[in-house]
């Protein structure tokens, strides 16, 4: 079968620094892969590229069978793609109803945003009960899940997870956690770069090791946690 | 008090014209961080637009209508010939681009119409005046407030209600991440040039019924003014440039009738001199902007 997302020899820049090194990837439908490393290693420039907010130095992008390699972040929500960025970036003067508003910009069906209020409040019962407060009022746990929610609106093929447990306290960590597992269940296919190696391998199908723009290792999220050891790859990146 | 009353309906309606000018400043500025001196020119060209209709006798509410179309027309193109070019370069080489899209537009109206300030023809019904509560008002005053009274109402309610608004006020607050959402950049920056080109028409209209008169340089002044008003309330915040431009229109009306005639000549210096004091109490402006508010939590 043909993968949903195939990423082949990327290389991503950000003036003289070389953030992405040539890697090479693919994502299955209903798959959930994550992607671990230490700060730098180029996760979340990889994801980045991907949303095409980060510039392709080289290499290419497929998703759903169709290069997106040089497309503007714009115009890939529409083909089905959504990231919840790093350090959630939701709209803090926007009140929560808006900013899933903003998720739904570019579905034209009325039908499909309706189906779409519905499941982003009924997994989010919280931001149904806030939906007149401003964004950026809400703790930083109740952001995360707007920042999902949002991307969520958009009804995507493919969700890209940023560092979704990056700053919450313990407790809140596992909600998200319990979160991606009930999208699991949703079938959506996610692609989550994190640094909770441990949670992270529990709930994904595969996974990616990267350390200094490439990929290290990569498996199977069993064998992955059987082989362990990353301590080594993470302190020494 | 009577006077008191008189030069505060006047103060109304001078700031409200700030506020409009002020705001067309934000609008922009909020979206893509860049300060339009040239704005000026969009009201300028609205002024010549009246004139124009004037002369041929077009009557007045068509005319104020074709002279608000042609400031929002003037304003998306202004944008795609010269500010898009420069979109992602620094904000001191938009403003510098601002300066010279300024300046060609003053050097064309001299040598294409007139260096001279032109009679602009305005219906009887504009300079006459009513009596209200023993205040004498002229008509034009009364309409400058009512337009600015409907403008800021239509505004409040594209940014809050119409999807297409609230994108906007998301691209302002993280460009983005709106167009992850999306939200396309190109339609975003012209909609928040013809709706600045649309604040600007309108404060055009409402100025030059003040004045019967238009001239190659008529905007300059009011937009400096706005200029300083978007600063005293906050530049980038759209509530900050109302306030800052109503603020800015009480002091210069009120320092014009109650200050000595022999302090008037340092009129402006003494405003001037006002918003300085306000600002060493508010440095980010009187209602800052809602990034900047984020940025200290």
């Amino acid at each position: 079968m043909e993968p949903l997302l195939k990423v082949s020899s990327l290389q991503v820049r950000y003036g003289a620094v070389q953030a992405v090194r040539g890697i090479d990837f693919e994502i299955r439908e209903g798959e959930i892969v994550a992607f671990l490393g230490a700060n730098g290693a180029g996760k979340s420039s990889t994801l980045n590229a991907i949303a095409g907010l980060a510039d392709v130095h080289s290499g290419t992008i497929e998703f759903a069978g169709r290069d997106i390699t040089a497309m503007a972040p714009e115009t890939l929500t529409p083909l089905g793609l959504a990231l919840s960025p790093e350090g959630r970036r939701v709209f803090p003067a926007l009140s929560v109803a808006e900013n899933l508003l903003m998720g739904a910009y570019s579905v034209r069906d009325k039908a499909k945003i309706d189906t779409a209020w519905e499941r982003v409040y009924s997994l989010f019962p919280i931001l149904h009960e806030r939906k007149d407060q401003l964004a950026g009022t809400l703790s930083g746990g109740q952001q995360q899940m707007l920042a999902v929610g949002r991307a969520l609106m958009s009804g995507p093929r493919l969700l890209l997870l940023d560092e979704p447990s990056l700053g919450l306290a313990p407790l809140i960590v596992e909600q998200v956690f319990d979160l991606i597992t009930i999208l699991r269940d949703q079938k959506v296919t996610i692609a989550l770069v994190e640094q909770n190696v441990a949670k992270s391998l529990e709930i994904a199908d595969r996974g990616y090791i990267l350390s200094g723009g490439k990929v290290v290792g990569e498996g199977t999220a069993t064998d992955l946690m059987a082989e362990g050891g990353f301590e080594d790859t993470f302190l020494g990146a | 008090m009577e006077i008191l009353l008189q030069q505060t309906v006047n103060a109304i309606a001078l700031g409200g014209t700030y506020a409009l000018l002020a705001l067309g400043l934000a609008v922009v500025f909020s979206i893509m961080g860049l300060i339009n001196f040239a704005h000026g020119e969009l009201m300028t060209i609205a002024g010549y637009v009246l004139m124009y209709c004037g002369l041929a006798g077009v009557p007045f509410a068509i005319a104020a209508a074709l002279a608000v179309g042609a400031a929002m027309l003037a304003a998306v193109l202004m944008e795609i010939i010269a500010f898009r070019p420069v979109r992602n370069a620094s904000g001191a080489t938009m403003l510098v681009t601002s300066f010279a899209v300024s300046m060609v537009l003053q050097v064309l109206f001299q040598n294409l119409i007139a260096a001279r300030s032109q009679p602009v023809l305005l219906p009887q019904l504009l300079s006459d005046s009513v009596s209200i509560f023993g205040l004498v008002i002229g008509i034009n005053k009364i309409a400058a407030i009512i337009a600015t009274i409907v403008m800021l109402a239509f505004l409040d309610w594209f940014m809050r209600k119409q999807k297409h608004g609230i994108a906007m006020r998301a691209a302002a607050s993280d460009f983005a991440v709106a167009r992850l959402m999306g939200i396309r950049a190109n339609t975003v920056i012209s909609a928040a040039f013809a709706l600045s080109g649309l604040l600007a028409g309108v404060a055009a209209v409402l100025w030059v019924s003040q004045r019967a008169s238009v001239d190659p340089l008529m905007g300059f002044s009011p937009v400096l003014k706005a200029f300083i008003a978007a600063i005293l309330g906050g530049l980038g915040s759209l509530r900050g440039a109302v306030a800052g431009g109503f603020v800015l229109g009480f002091i210069e009306i009120y320092l014009a009738a109650f200050l000595p005639a022999s302090m008037q000549e340092f009129r402006e210096p003494i405003g001037l001199a006002i918003v300085v004091f306000v600002m060493l109490f508010r440095p980010n402006g009187l209602i800052p902007a809602a990034s900047l508010k984020a940025e200290k939590v």
